[in-house]
C-alpha cells in the first residue's frame, strides 16, 4: 500500500511561496484604489482566489461587498468598483454596460479593472469602443500559477485547451512563458529542457526570449530542478480520453474536483449537508490511496478502519489518569483521522454505486478493446447503442473519439451512421460539434485515400506545406493522422500480460488502466529522460508528426547537483490528468526521481468533450 | 446512513456489484462493509464535539468565509443591505477556512512598491520578506504595467512588438505603407504572442480595406486563424462570413451561418431562421441533417401548440393523468418520438403526431424506433403494446417474438419500469408457438435487473432481422 519514496529520493521545492506572491501582489493592486470599494469577481476565479486568501484578507483591504460578475446586473451603491475578470469579451461588455449606465444616470464612480493572468489587446478594444476606455483604470494580476498540491501547480486556464487546440489562437502562450519565466527566477535554472509539439517549441522560444531580454539573473545559481519537459496535449489524446481508474481520477471523473477540492453531498456524507473537501497530500488518509487503483482502496480502507477502532478500543481499559492522556493527545488525530476515513469510505460507495448502475464493467471492457484494437465492430455497435439510448451525450462523444483516434478515423459509413444517429439522439445543433472535432482532429472521418505508403503521405504533405496559399481548410495542419497503432507498437504501451496483472504490485504504469495500457504521455518522457534525449526515437516522433517539434536543449555547465537531476518539471501544455500524474509519480518512485506538474489545467475526458461541445448545457 | 440492515445486505450481495469486478470482489467488498460499520459506529463516541476540527460549511457547500460563499451573501442580502453586511461580519468571524499566514511583514505592500525606478531591482520587497532572503523576485510582478507609457514614435517592427508583448500601450500608426504593416504582422507571428498577434490584426482591419487584408492572410495561416477567432469572439458575423466567403470555405461559411440559431429563442423565428440555412452550401450529408432539423422543429412547433391546447382544456385523459413535464420545443428527434409514442401511440400515420409518421418523415432506424417505443409504453404500463412491439406473424400464421435490439436490453428496459413478470414481453402472449424457448431462470434476470448472463443464448435462437 502506498509506496515509500526511495530514501535517496530528492526533496521538493517550496511551492508555497507562489501564493504569498499572487496574493501580495493582489493586495497592492487592491491598495491602488483606495478607499472602501465593492469588488465583482468573475466566476472562475473564485476558487483559485479561494485558495489564496479569503474574505478577511479582502476586508482588511477595504473591498466591502463582493459581486459575482454574471449576466444580471448587480446593483451596488458603492462609490468604487472594482472588477476582478479573465480577460473575456463578454466581461468587458459587462463592464461597459454598467459604467454606461452610470453614465447615463449621471452618477460619476471610480473602475477598476484587473485582468488575471494579463490583459488583451482584444479587451481593450471592446473598452474603447464602448466608450469607457479612460473611465475604467486597468491593470494585471500576474495570477498563473496556483499550487493545487506540494507537486502539483495549476494554471487554472481550461479555456486554454479551446483556444489553442481547436482556434489555433495563441494568446496562452506568453501566459505560459510568464510563468515558466516565474518559476526559472524563483526555482531556476532548469539545465535540461525538452519539449515536444508545436505550442510547447514556440512557448519553449517565447520563454527563453525572456530570459535573455531580462539580465541573467539565473545564472551562477545552483539549479534546484533539472529538467523540464514539455509537452502538448494533442501528442496524446488517447490516455486523456479513456476512463479513469485510479482513485483520484476516479473521484476526478465522478465528483468533479475542482481547483483541488471537491463537493461530496449527502450521498457521500451519509448526512444532509454537503462538504467540501481539499483534497491534497495533506490529507493523510486521501494520500495514501489516491494513486491505487481503484480495487485496492477498499482493502486500504478495511485496514484503516480496524486500526481505527483498535486505537479507539485501548480506551476502555483505561484508568481516568490514561484516558485524561487520551482525550488531550490522541483523540484529536483520531478524531481527524475518522472524518477523513468515513469521507472516503463513503466516496467509494458513492462510485461504487454510479459506476454499477451505468455498467462500468462493459465500458471498460470496449476501452480496453479499442486501446488493443481487437473487435472494432463490436465496439462501434457498443458505442451505437449507447447513442440510441441516449446515455450521457458527452460519454457517447468520449467514445466515438476513442475509436477514431485510435482507429486514425472512423470509415465513412460508419462516421455518417454514428454521426446521424448522435444528431437524432442528442439534437441537430451538435453538427456543430462534430465540426469542431474534426477540426480539432479528435474525430474524423477516414480519407478515401488515407491507405497511403509512406512515400505517397509524405509527398502530399509536401505538397499541402508548399501551397500554403490554397488549402481549402486550414485546420489541416492541426488535424493530422493519429498513427496511434504505430506508436502503441513502437513504444510497447500494451503490455503483454502472462497470467494475472497484479494491480495490488503493479509493475509498470499501466496500472493505472488496469494493466491494460501504458499512458503515451507518460511513456514519451520516460524514454527521453532515459535517453536525455530524443536519440532513436526519430520513428516515433515521425509518428507523432512532430519531425521539427521534438527539442533538446542542454546547458554545457554541469552545476547541477546529482539530487536535483532527479527532479523533474513536467509542463502539460491542455491539460493533463489525474491518471497521467499518478503514472509518473509511480514512475518516480521506480526509478528514484521527483515529478513536479505544471497543467494549464487539471482535465479528463469530460472537459475535453464539453470544450469541444458547441452547445452549452 | 439511513439505510436498513436488510438494504444494505442487498446493496452489496445483488448481482449487480459483479459487474464491477476486480480481484477478489467479494472478499474487498466484505472488507469494506465491515470497515464501514467499524466507522459508523464509532461515531456517536465522537460526533457531540466533532465540529472543531471542521471545515464551517454553508447550506450551500462552500465554507464560511470563503470567498465564494462570501459572494453568495451578497446576492441574497443585496437588498437589504445593512442586515447583510452585519450578518457577515459576525460569520466571517469564526472562518476557519484554510487560513493563510499573515504577510510577515506589518507595512502597507505598496510602500515596497512605491518610488521604485529602475525595473528589474526589487531589493526592498525581497529584503521585507524576511523568510525569503535569497530568493528575488520575478522583475515583472506588481508593477502596473499601465503606468509605463511611452508615445515615442520611431519604434522598429521588432522593438514595437516587443512593447506590445510587454503590454505596453504602443501606437502603430506610424505602420502606414502595406510592407510596414506585414513586417509588422510578421514579426509578431514570429514571436508566437498571439495576444501581440491580435492586437496588429486590429490594427491591420482598421486600416487597411476587407479585400487587401483578407488577401494577405490568406497566405498567413497563423495570423488568419487569429482573426477569425477574434471576429468570432467579438460578434463580427457579417466581417467572418465575407472573410469565409473570400476564402472559398464554403462549408465554415454555412456552418457559421448555422450557428447563430442558437442565439434565437422564439420557436417560429428559429424556424425560419433554419429554413434560410438549408440551401447553404453545407456537405451532402449536412444538407440532409440541417433539412432535418427544420422539419424536426417544425413539427415540435405544430404539435407543441396542439398538445398545450389540449392539456389546458382538461378534457384529454392522457393529459389529465400524466401531465406534461416540460415543452418539446427544441428536443431531440429520439426525445420528440419517445413523447410521440408517450402520449399519441395510436394515432394514424397521417397526423404529424404519430409515432410512425415520425419514423417514416426521419427514416429512424427499426432499431432505435423499437428501443424509444418499448421504453414509452413500458413507462405507461401498457404491456400489450410492448408484446406487440416484438410480436410478428410469419407466412404460417404462426407468432414470433423478434427483436432488432438484444433482449437482455428489453429486459432491462423492462425491468426498471418492473414490468409484471407475468405479463413481460416473454409471458404476455396467449400464442406461445413463439420459437424463443426461454431458459427457465429468465425471471431471476428480469428481477435483478442485472445483465443477463443469456444474451448468448438469446440471440442464439432470436432470429435478429
Amino acid at each position: 500500500m502506498a509506496f515509500p519514496h526511495r530514501p535517496d529520493a530528492p526533496e521538493l521545492p517550496d511551492f508555497s511561496m507562489l501564493k504569498r506572491l499572487a496574493r501580495d501582489q493582489l493586495i497592492y493592486l487592491l491598495e491602488q484604489l483606495p478607499g472602501k470599494k465593492d469588488l465583482f469577481i468573475e466566476a472562475d476565479l473564485m476558487s483559485p482566489l479561494d485558495r489564496i486568501a479569503n474574505v478577511s484578507i479582502l476586508k482588511q483591504h477595504e473591498v466591502d461587498k463582493l459581486y459575482k460578475v454574471e449576466s444580471k446586473p448587480a446593483v451596488s451603491s458603492s462609490e468604487q468598483l472594482c472588477f476582478l475578470v479573465r480577460p473575456r469579451i463578454k466581461n468587458m461588455r459587462y463592464i461597459a454596460n454598467l459604467v454606461n449606465a452610470d453614465k447615463l444616470a449621471g452618477r460619476t464612480r471610480k473602475y477598476k479593472v484587473i485582468f488575471s493572468p494579463q490583459k488583451f489587446y482584444a479587451c481593450e478594444m471592446v473598452l474603447e469602443e464602448e466608450g469607457i476606455y479612460g473611465d475604467v483604470s486597468c491593470d494585471e494580476w500576474a495570477f498563473s500559477l496556483l499550487p493545487l498540491d506540494v507537486d502539483l501547480l495549476s494554471m487554472e486556464l481550461p479555456e486554454f485547451f479551446r483556444d489553442y487546440f481547436l482556434e489555433g489562437d495563441q494568446r496562452w502562450i506568453n501566459t505560459v512563458a510568464q510563468a515558466l519565466h516565474l518559476l526559472s527566477t524563483l526555482y531556476g535554472p532548469f539545465p535540461n529542457c525538452y519539449g515536444i509539439g508545436r505550442c510547447a517549441k514556440m512557448s519553449y522560444e517565447l520563454w527563453r526570449k525572456l530570459e535573455d531580454e531580462e539580465d541573467g539573473e539565473t545564472k551562477g545559481r545552483r539549479p534546484e530542478i533539472g529538467h523540464i519537459f514539455l509537452l502538448d496535449r494533442d501528442m496524446d489524446f488517447v490516455t486523456a480520453l479513456c476512463s479513469q481508474v485510479v482513485y483520484e481520477g476516479l473521484v476526478d471523473d465522478t465528483f468533479r474536483i475542482k481547483c483541488g477540492s471537491v463537493d461530496f453531498g449527502p450521498e457521500v456524507t451519509s448526512s444532509d449537508k454537503s462538504l467540501k473537501v481539499l483534497l491534497n497530500a495533506e490529507d493523510k488518509v486521501f494520500n495514501e490511496i489516491r494513486n491505487e487503483h481503484f480495487s485496492n482502496v477498499f482493502g486500504f480502507l478495511s485496514q484503516k478502519a480496524r486500526n481505527l477502532q483498535a486505537q479507539y478500543d485501548r480506551r476502555r481499559g483505561m484508568d481516568i489518569k490514561q484516558m485524561k492522556n487520551f482525550v488531550s493527545q490522541e483523540l484529536k488525530g483520531l478524531k481527524q483521522e475518522h472524518r477523513l476515513l468515513s469521507l472516503h469510505i463513503g466516496a467509494c460507495e458513492s462510485i461504487m454505486k454510479k459506476k454499477t448502475k451505468q455498467d462500468f464493467q462493459e465500458l471498460i471492457k470496449t476501452e480496453h478493446a479499442l486501446l488493443e484494437g481487437f473487435n472494432i465492430r463490436e465496439s462501434t455497435s457498443y458505442i451505437e447503442e449507447h447513442i440510441d439510448r441516449q446515455v450521457s451525450p458527452i460519454e457517447s462523444l468520449r467514445l466515438m473519439c476513442l475509436l477514431s483516434i485510435t482507429e486514425n478515423g472512423l470509415i465513412p459509413k460508419d462516421y455518417r451512421s454514428l454521426k446521424t444517429q448522435y444528431l437524432q439522439s442528442y439534437g441537430p445543433e451538435h453538427l456543430l460539434t462534430f465540426s469542431n472535432l474534426r477540426r480539432a482532429g479528435l474525430l474524423t472521418e477516414q480519407a478515401p485515400g488515407d491507405t497511403l505508403t509512406a512515400v505517397e503521405s509524405k509527398v502530399s504533405k509536401l505538397v499541402t506545406d508548399k501551397a500554403a496559399g490554397k488549402i481549402t481548410d486550414a485546420f489541416s495542419s492541426l488535424a493530422k493522422r493519429s498513427n496511434f497503432r504505430a506508436i502503441s507498437k513502437k513504444l510497447n504501451l500494451i503490455p503483454r500480460v502472462d497470467g494475472e496483472y497484479d494491480l495490488k504490485v503493479p509493475r509498470d504504469m499501466a496500472y493505472v488502466f488496469s494493466g491494460a495500457y501504458v499512458p503515451l504521455s507518460c511513456r514519451i518522457i520516460e524514454q527521453v529522460l532515459e535517453r536525455r534525449s530524443w536519440q532513436g526515437l526519430d520513428e516515433v516522433v515521425r509518428l507523432l508528426n512532430c519531425s521539427e517539434l521534438a527539442f533538446t536543449d542542454m546547458t554545457r555547465e554541469d552545476k547541477a547537483s546529482s539530487e536535483s537531476l532527479r527532479l523533474i518539471l513536467v509542463v502539460f501544455l491542455g491539460g493533463c490528468t489525474f491518471s497521467e500524474i499518478s503514472a509518473l509519480r509511480f514512475l518516480g518512485r521506480e526509478k528514484g526521481y521527483r515529478f513536479i506538474f505544471l497543467t494549464t489545467a487539471v482535465t479528463n475526458s469530460a472537459r475535453l468533450m464539453e470544450a469541444m461541445s458547441e452547445v452549452k448545457a | 446512513m439511513n439505510r436498513t440492515k436488510g438494504d444494505e445486505e442487498e446493496y452489496w450481495n445483488s448481482s449487480k456489484f459483479k459487474a464491477f469486478t476486480f480481484d477478489d470482489e467479494d472478499d474487498e467488498l466484505s472488507q469494506l462493509k465491515e470497515s464501514k460499520r467499524a466507522v459508523n459506529s464509532l461515531r456517536d463516541f465522537v460526533d457531540d464535539d466533532d465540529d472543531d476540527d471542521l471545515e464551517r460549511v454553508s447550506w450551500g457547500g462552500e465554507p464560511v468565509g470563503s470567498i465564494s460563499w462570501s459572494i453568495k451573501e451578497t446576492a441574497g442580502t443585496s437588498v437589504s443591505n445593512h442586515e447583510g453586511r452585519e450578518q457577515l461580519k459576525s460569520r466571517n468571524s469564526f472562518s476557519s477556512y484554510a487560513p493563510l499566514p499573515k504577510p510577515t511583514s506589518t507595512y502597507s505592500l505598496s510602500s515596497f512598491f512605491r518610488g521604485r525606478t529602475r525595473p528589474g531591482s526589487f531589493q526592498s520587497l525581497s529584503d521585507a520578506l524576511s523568510d525569503t532572503p535569497a530568493k528575488s523576485y520575478a522583475p515583472e510582478l506588481g508593477r502596473p504595467k499601465g503606468e509605463y507609457r511611452d508615445y515615442s514614435n520611431d519604434w522598429s517592427p521588432s522593438d514595437t512588438v516587443r512593447r506590445l508583448r510587454k503590454g505596453k500601450v504602443c501606437s502603430l500608426e506610424r505602420f502606414r505603407s502595406l510592407q510596414d504593416k506585414l513586417q509588422l504582422l510578421e514579426e509578431a507571428v514570429s514571436m508566437h504572442d498571439g495576444n501581440v498577434i491580435t492586437a496588429v490584426l486590429i490594427f491591420l482591419k482598421r486600416t487597411l480595406s476587407k479585400e487587401i487584408l483578407f488577401r494577405e492572410l490568406e497566405v498567413r495561416q497563423v495570423a488568419l486563424r487569429h482573426l477569425i477567432h477574434f471576429l468570432k469572439e467579438i460578434g463580427d458575423q457579417k466581417l467572418l462570413l465575407d472573410l469565409f466567403r473570400f476564402l472559398d470555405r464554403t462549408e465554415e461559411l454555412a456552418l457559421s451561418h448555422y450557428r447563430e440559431h442558437l442565439n434565437i429563442q422564439d420557436p417560429e423565428k428559429r424556424k425560419e431562421f433554419l429554413k434560410t440555412c438549408i440551401g447553404l452550401p453545407f456537405s451532402a450529408e449536412d444538407s440532409a441533417h440541417i433539412q432535418d432539423h427544420y422539419t424536426l422543429l417544425e413539427r415540435q412547433i405544430i404539435i407543441e401548440a396542439n398538445d398545450r391546447h389540449l392539456e389546458a382544456a382538461g378534457q384529454t385523459e392522457m393529459f389529465r393523468k400524466h401531465p406534461r413535464k416540460a415543452s418539446i420545443l427544441n428536443m431531440p428527434l429520439v426525445t420528440t418520438l419517445f413523447y410521440s409514442c408517450f402520449y399519441h401511440y395510436t394515432e394514424a400515420e397521417g397526423t404529424f403526431s404519430s409515432p410512425v409518421n415520425l419514423k417514416k418523415t426521419f427514416k429512424i432506424p427499426d432499431k432505435q424506433y423499437v428501443l424509444t417505443a418499448l421504453a414509452a409504453r413500458a413507462k405507461l404500463r401498457a404491456w400489450h403494446d410492448v408484446d406487440a412491439l416484438f410480436t410478428t406473424k410469419n407466412w404460417l400464421g404462426y407468432t414470433k417474438k423478434r427483436a432488432p435490439i438484444g433482449f437482455h436490453r428489453v429486459v432491462e428496459i423492462l425491468h426498471k419500469n418492473s414490468a409484471p413478470v407475468q405479463s413481460s414481453v416473454f409471458y404476455g402472449s396467449e400464442n406461445d408457438k413463439s420459437e424463443v424457448p426461454l431458459p427457465t431462470d429468465i425471471t431471476g434476470v428480469c428481477q435483478s435487473g442485472g445483465r443477463c448472463g443469456h444474451k448468448v443464448e438469446l440471440s442464439h435462437q432470436v432470429q435478429v432481422p
